[in-house]
């Protein structure tokens, strides 16, 4: 059996390195992005509209239902035919944001389906408008409900930016095949990037625990009492 | 030549989507039983079984399918073991089915409610028995929604196999593009027809979860 010899691939560092920083830079956009489509969407399926509500369950199902990848070449090669030009990142940004939308707006709407119907009757008794009632009684509660299903959705999101090296964004994985067509390295290579993938995965999760505390008082405040 | 897209090229991408589902059997059958024995060594008294189990599903589950087609598509010739595409692909996939199927059915082992385990302890059953005729059998009930709504994961995560060269439906639709140059019409198709396999799955999933439920409340 052949030897692994990591050297020739750490003396790449730079590139990993940088590669490591645009998959953080594009996942933190499309995660931002993607909550706001999800909330969004969440709420039009719960809406008095059917034509809101049918819109709406149609772009999840539909997004749901077909791979990440194909709908990256869609964008990247499909949108350019329809007469719009758009670079690799950007077409990367769109796909991983719609796709993490549909994906957070039904875990989104489970949080909302939950809300029980007296909560919704007390904040109309205290005499709060639709709109507050609609974000301080159903969305945030909500959120906090679905936030750690939503942080790992998140994480699968980073992971999924992996297949931006296909349509040549120069994230992590690309970073990785760039350095195994210098050094002829593969497995070496491979098994560093899954290292990388590991650890920002960790790193993802933890943040998302810190900032579910930050965003969601109540949790920090029942944290504490534990 | 620049051919336009017709029936002809349909039918060809059709034709492909032929090895998606081949793959997908693959590896859901794979990782089926890989994952069982995953999920088995994570329920296990003995610690380094568990240990090895959990850091097997964190390992695999917090990197992309991508990297791990790659690590088994290179690992294996470095290990000086030769496969074809197809062979290295399910390979692959069955390594990532089995690190979620093993945590899916953990879930699923451990939410048997623990007077069934104690019940079949109170018997004499030995634990083999008792996991065999005891709790399998309940937890099968239990698992059988996630683990359709997760063959949606797998039919659309053998699309990542393309990459490593292995011609399935949205390879397919790459070799397309490039004779067609109307990308909207290849991978539009390429994406319903990925639509047509996953979304009965989808609501089968959806059904089975609502009858579990429906019998649990009753």
């Amino acid at each position: 059996m052949p030897s692994l010899v990591f050297s020739d691939v750490w003396a790449q560092f730079d590139t990993l390195l940088s590669g490591l920083l645009q998959t953080v830079w594009i996942s933190a956009v499309a995660i931002v992005l993607g909550v706001v489509i999800g909330v969004l969407c969440a709420v039009a399926r719960s809406a008095r509209s059917r034509l809101l509500r049918v819109l709406a369950a149609g772009y999840v199902e539909g997004m749901r239902n077909t791979p990440f990848i194909v709908q990256l070449f869609l964008v990247f090669f499909g949108l350019p035919g329809l007469g719009i030009q758009i670079t690799a990142i950007q077409a990367g940004l769109i796909a991983l944001t719609l796709n993490l939308g549909a994906y957070s707006a039904e875990i989104i709407r489970a949080g909302i389906e939950a809300t029980h119907r007296s909560q919704i009757e007390a904040g109309a008794a205290l005499g709060l408008r639709r709109r507050d009632i609609l974000l301080h009684v159903v969305l945030l509660p909500a959120l906090e409900r679905v936030w750690p299903a939503l942080s790992s959705q998140f994480v699968l999101t980073m992971l999924a930016s992996s297949i931006l090296s296909q349509i040549s964004v120069e994230e992590l994985s690309s970073a990785g095949a760039l350095i195994d067509s210098r050094t002829y390295r593969s497995m070496e290579v491979y098994i560093i990037l899954a290292g990388f993938y590991l650890g920002l995965t960790m790193l993802f999760r933890l943040s998302f625990d810190l900032a579910g505390r930050f965003l969601f008082p109540r949790r920090r405040a029942v944290a504490v009492r534990r | 030549m620049i051919r336009s897209f017709g029936p002809a090229e349909f039918t060809f991408l059709v034709e492909a989507a032929r090895w998606t589902v081949l793959l997908s059997l693959l590896a859901f059958i794979g990782g089926g039983v890989i994952g069982m024995v995953v999920a088995l060594m994570r329920v296990s008294r003995n610690a380094m079984l568990r240990n090895i189990a959990a850091g097997w599903i964190s390992v695999v589950q917090g990197t992309p399918v991508l990297i791990v087609l790659f690590l088994v598509f290179y690992g294996l010739p470095f290990l000086g073991l030769r496969f074809p595409p197809l062979v290295a692909a399910a390979l692959g996939m069955t390594v990532y089915a089995s690190a979620f199927l093993g945590d899916i059915w953990r879930g699923c082992i451990e939410a048997v409610p623990r007077q069934q385990w104690e019940a079949a302890s109170s018997l004499a059953l030995k634990p083999a028995q008792r996991m065999i005729y005891v709790v399998l059998p309940q937890a099968v009930r239990l698992a059988v929604p996630p683990t359709v709504g997760f063959m949606v994961q797998i039919v659309k995560n053998t699309s990542v196999a393309s990459i490593i060269g292995f011609v399935e439906l949205t390879r397919a639709g790459t070799l397309m593009n490039n004779v067609t140059f109307q990308p909207f019409w290849v991978f539009g198709s390429v994406a319903l027809l990925y639509f047509a396999m996953c979304w009965p799955l989808s609501v089968m999933s959806q059904r089975l979860e609502r009858r579990l439920h429906a019998g649990r409340r009753s």
